[in-house]
C-alpha cells in the first residue's frame, strides 16, 4: 500500500537515534516502534497481531522483549523507541513468556492443522514452530458451534480465532466498512460482526482482505473445488475456465516464483492438464468492458451530464459498499457488468451458438484474485436466457490447491495459448488488474471514440492528493474530464464525501475496493509462510509493476483495436450499448442499506439456497 | 431501507428520540444514551441499536460492541423482578452455589433467562457489598440475607402473589 511506503520514506528522513538491542548498539530512526527496530536490523521477533501501521494493538503479547528499567516485559510492536534504550530479545524470560502466550493460544485453538485451509501457511503455526513448542499443558475451553458460513464467499471459523484484531482493523482503517467489532468481553470475546450474525447479513462487501489479515483460517475464502472437480469429471459437461488479468502475474507466487513474475502461459497450460475443456482469458472481456463503459461514459458527457459522474462497476466489493452506504449513488455507476460476468454471459450465449454447444451443458469456472467474485456469481441478476453467466468462482489459492492436487510442476511448465475465441486481448485489458489501470484503459478508448485519433500512450498527468486517492483532469478534444482514481473503499469514501460537500468535482471515478486494485486482491495468495513475512507490505506493488511493464510490451495496447472484441461486436452485438449488449452485458443495482439484519427476508441468500 | 417503526412503538422512540437529540452533539455519550434507552425500553433490541447507530453516526458493530461488553445492558426482554444471586467470595463460601441452584429448581430457568411469564430472570452478580449478610440475593432493589436454599420458595411466592393481586385489581377497575 502506498500510504506506507511514504510514511517509511519520511520517517527515514528524520533523525537517528543509538538503542542497544542484546549488547549491540544500533542507530535507528525515531518514532518506530521496537519491533520494527529490531526487523531492521535483522532480528526477528516473533509476533501475531501486529500488521504495520494497520495493526499496532499489542494484544497477542508474543512479541514481548525485557526492556531495561521496565519491571514487567513490553510489547515490543506498540513500544516506541528512543534514545538509549536497552532492548534485550533473547532472555529465558523472554523466551518463556513468548512461548506461554503462545501455548495459551494453542490451548483455545482447534488445531485440525492437517486438514486446514492454512496448513503450512500458518503464521500460528510458524510461530509455534519458531519458538518450538513440543507440548501444551493447558487444556482451554472448546467451544465448538462457532461456525458460520451462509454467505458465497467468506467462512468465519471461531474456533480458530485467536482475537488478534487484524481483520477488524483492516475492516475498519482500509476499508470502513465497520463489520467487525469486539463482542463480549474476557474470555468470551469474539471479533464478530454486530449480534454475531453472518456476514451476509451485516455491510460486509466481500472484499477478503479480513481473509488476506487472517493469521490463521479463522476467515478463509469459501471453497468451491470440488464443485469444480465434479464439472470435469461429468464427460456430459462443457467446462471452460478464464482468467482474470492480475493472476497472470500472481499465480507463480504460491509455488515459490518471485512476485511479480509473469506466469500466463503456464497458467492456461496447468489450467489445461486438470482437465478443463477450454481456457478463456477474462481479458478480453475486459477490453469489452471498457468499450461498453467507456461508451456510457462518451454518451452520459455528452447528453446527460446530469448523470455524471460515472462510477465504474467492474469490482463488485465496490459496487456492494456503494449499495449499502451511498444508495444515492446508484444511478452513477456504470450499468456495465464486470468483466467475468461479461465472459459468463458470452460463453452460454455467442459462444455456445457460434461453436454449437447446448448452453445448458456449459459450466463457466472463473479464476479470481477475489473473494467479492464469488458473492457477484451468486448474485440473482447475474443469468442470461435462464443460465447464470458464471457457475463458480475459485480464488488463486483454491487454483493452487488443485494444481498440487494433481502433481503439476508448475514453474516448469510450458507456455500454452488460451484457446479461441477468448483469446487475444489488448494490453488496456490486461492492466485492469492493478490500481488506475481502468482509468488508463477506459481513457485510451475514449480518446479514439471522441477525437477519431489514437492516443499516445500513457498520456494523462494526475496531481496525487493522498496516497489510494488521486484527482485528476485529462482534456479529450474540447471536454475536461475531471477524474478520481481511488483503491480501498475507505478511500472510494473520501472522494465520495468530498463531491458531495462540492470540495472537489468528478466526471469519472474509477474504484477498486482493494487496496492496489485487483493485484492485493482478498482471493490472491497468502503471503503468511515463513520465506514472506517482510515483504508482505510491498507485494502489492511487485504485482502491479509487473502488469504495467509487461502492458508495455505488448502490441496491441487498446481495447477498440482488439479483432476479437471487433468480431464480438460484427457477429452479436451490433456496437457498444446496443439493444443486445445491455440485455447480455448490463446489469442493474438495488440499495441494500445500513442494516441488512432487520430485513425480515434477505434481500440476498446463502448461496447454496440459489443453486 | 431504514428502520421500519410498528405504530406500537412511536411512543418509545419519540422518547429516544428525545434522548438522543439531548447527547448526540456530545462526544462520548455512547454509553449514557444506552442507559436511558434502555430505561424506556426495558433492554436494548436488535431495533433500538440499530437507531442509535444511525442517529449518531456511529458503525452498529461499535454499539453493538459496547452494549455486550457491559453486563449493565441486555439485549433480551428482562422479566418483572430481576434476580441476582451474589457470587461475591464471601457468598460464595457460604453456599452462594446452592442458593443458585435453589432458585434454578424453582422456576425451571437456567442463568441469564427469564421465566416463560416474564415474570423473574435469574443472573449471578459479583459482589454486592453486602458481605456481612452473606449469602446474599437481590431481587430488583430488594436485599435477601442469610439464605438458605430453604428460605427460596417462599420468598418468589410472595412476589408471584403480589403480582396476581395486582392483576386482580387492574381487571376489576
Amino acid at each position: 500500500m502506498e500510504n506506507i511506503r511514504e510514511q517509511e520514506e519520511h520517517k527515514i528522513v528524520e533523525e537517528k537515534i543509538t538503542i542497544t538491542i542484546d549488547g549491540r548498539d544500533y542507530k535507528v530512526p525515531k518514532g518506530i516502534c521496537v519491533l520494527e527496530a529490531a526487523q531492521m536490523v535483522n532480528i526477528e521477533i516473533p509476533n501475531l497481531c501486529y500488521l504495520k501501521d494497520i495493526n499496532e494493538v499489542g494484544t497477542c503479547r508474543v512479541c514481548v522483549v525485557e526492556i531495561e528499567g521496565s519491571r514487567t516485559l513490553q510489547a515490543a510492536c506498540v513500544y516506541p523507541v528512543r534514545e538509549g534504550l536497552n532492548i534485550r530479545t533473547n532472555t529465558a524470560r523472554v523466551r518463556r513468556a513468548r512461548k506461554t502466550a503462545v501455548k495459551l493460544l494453542l490451548s483455545e485453538h482447534h488445531r485440525e492443522c492437517t486438514t486446514c485451509k492454512r496448513n503450512l501457511n500458518c503464521e500460528l503455526q510458524n510461530v509455534a514452530d519458531n519458538l518450538g513448542i513440543r507440548n501444551i499443558p493447558f487444556t482451554g475451553e472448546r467451544k465448538d458451534d462457532m461456525f458460520y458460513d451462509n454467505n458465497p464467499a467468506i467462512e468465519r471459523d471461531y474456533n480458530k480465532c485467536i482475537n488478534c484484531r487484524r481483520c477488524m482493523a483492516i475492516c475498519n482503517k482500509i476499508q470502513e466498512c465497520y463489520v467487525y467489532s469486539p463482542l463480549n468481553r474476557g474470555l468470551n470475546t469474539l471479533i464478530s460482526p454486530a449480534f454475531k450474525k453472518d456476514l451476509n447479513e451485516v455491510t460486509c462487501i466481500t472484499c477478503g482482505q479480513c481473509v488476506i489479515a487472517c493469521p490463521t483460517a479463522s476467515l478463509t475464502e469459501k471453497e468451491h473445488i470440488q464443485e469444480v472437480w465434479n464439472a470435469i469429471s461429468d464427460p456430459d459437461k462443457h467446462v471452460v475456465v478464464q482468467t482474470a488479468p492480475s493472476i497472470q502475474v500472481t499465480m507463480g507466487e504460491p509455488f515459490g516464483m518471485p512476485i511479480g513474475s509473469f506466469v500466463a502461459g503456464k497458467l492456461v497450460a496447468a489450467l489445461k492438464r486438470i482437465g478443463f475443456d477450454r481456457v478463456f482469458a477474462t481479458d478480453v472481456t475486459a477490453d469489452l468492458t471498457i468499450m461498453e463503459e467507456t461508451s456510457e461514459l462518451i454518451e452520459r458527457l455528452l447528453h446527460f451530464p446530469e448523470k455524471l459522474p460515472l462510477l465504474s462497476s467492474c469490482c463488485p466489493g465496490w459496487v456492494k459498499f456503494a449499495e449499502h452506504f451511498y444508495p444515492e449513488f446508484l444511478p452513477h455507476l456504470s450499468t456495465t457488468k464486470s468483466p467475468h460476468e461479461m465472459c459468463g454471459a458470452l460463453s452460454k450465449t455467442w459462444y455456445a451458438k457460434k461453436y454449437g454447444i447446448d448452453p445448458g451443458k456449459i459450466v463457466n469456472v472463473g479464476i479470481m484474485p477475489c473473494t467479492a467474485k464469488k458473492y457477484e456469481a451468486a448474485r440473482p441478476e447475474m443469468e442470461s436466457d435462464g443460465y447464470r453467466n458464471v457457475d463458480y468462482i475459485l480464488t488463486t489459492r483454491e487454483l493452487s490447491r488443485m494444481i498440487r492436487e494433481v502433481g503439476l510442476d508448475f514453474p516448469n511448465l510450458p507456455d500454452e495459448e488460451y484457446d479461441e475465441p477468448f483469446d487475444q486481448y489488448s494490453g488496456a485489458g490486461m492492466i485492469f488488474g492493478a490500481t488506475g489501470g481502468l482509468f488508463e484503459a477506459v481513457l485510451r478508448t475514449a480518446h479514439k471514440l471522441l477525437t477519431g485519433e489514437e492516443m499516445p500512450v500513457p498520456g494523462y498527468e494526475d496531481n496525487h492528493v493522498e496516497s489510494g486517492l488521486k484527482f485528476g483532469k485529462v482534456t479529450l478534444a474540447d471536454k475536461t474530464l475531471r477524474i478520481a482514481i481511488a483503491h480501498g473503499t475507505g478511500n472510494a469514501k473520501k472522494a465520495l464525501e468530498r463531491f458531495k460537500n462540492g470540495e472537489q468535482k468528478i466526471d469519472y471515478m474509477e474504484v477498486m475496493a482493494c487496496p492496489g486494485g485487483c493485484v492485493g486482491g482478498g482471493g490472491q495468495p497468502i503471503l503468511g509462510s515463513r520465506d514472506h513475512k517482510y515483504i508482505s507490505l510491498d507485494y502489492r506493488h511487485n504485482r502491479a509493476d509487473a502488469l504495467f511493464n509487461i502492458e508495455r510490451g505488448k502490441k496491441i495496447r487498446r481495447s477498440h483495436e482488439n479483432p476479437r472484441i471487433k468480431q464480438i461486436y460484427e457477429e452479436f452485438l451490433g456496437e457498444p450499448l446496443s439493444a443486445i449488449s445491455k440485455k447480455y452485458l448490463h446489469t442493474s443495482y438495488i440499495p441494500r442499506g445500513q442494516h441488512p439484519y432487520l430485513e425480515q427476508e434477505p434481500l440476498y441468500k446463502g448461496y447454496n439456497e440459489i443453486n | 431501507m431504514g428502520i421500519r417503526i410498528e405504530k406500537n412503538e412511536q411512543e418509545n422512540f419519540r422518547k429516544l428520540d428525545e434522548i438522543i437529540e439531548r447527547y448526540k452533539n456530545q462526544e462520548g455519550m455512547l454509553i449514557r444514551i444506552l442507559q436511558k434507552s434502555q430505561e424506556v425500553f426495558g433492554y436494548l433490541p436488535v431495533k433500538v441499536q440499530a437507531y442509535i447507530s444511525e442517529q449518531l453516526n456511529i458503525p452498529i458493530s461499535t454499539v453493538n460492541g459496547v452494549v455486550t461488553f457491559y453486563s449493565l445492558f441486555n439485549e433480551e426482554p428482562q422479566g418483572k423482578y430481576v434476580i441476582g444471586v451474589c457470587m461475591g467470595t464471601a457468598c460464595y463460601v457460604k453456599g452462594a452455589p446452592e442458593i443458585l441452584d435453589a432458585v434454578k429448581d424453582e422456576l425451571q430457568i437456567e442463568e441469564e433467562e427469564t421465566t416463560m411469564d416474564r415474570l423473574f430472570t435469574l443472573k449471578s452478580t459479583r459482589c454486592i457489598g453486602a458481605c456481612g449478610l452473606a449469602p446474599v440475593m437481590t431481587i430488583n432493589d430488594e436485599v435477601y440475607g442469610r439464605l438458605t436454599p430453604a428460605d427460596i420458595p417462599p420468598i418468589l411466592y410472595q412476589y408471584i402473589k403480589t403480582h396476581k393481586k395486582a392483576q386482580v385489581t387492574n381487571e376489576n377497575e
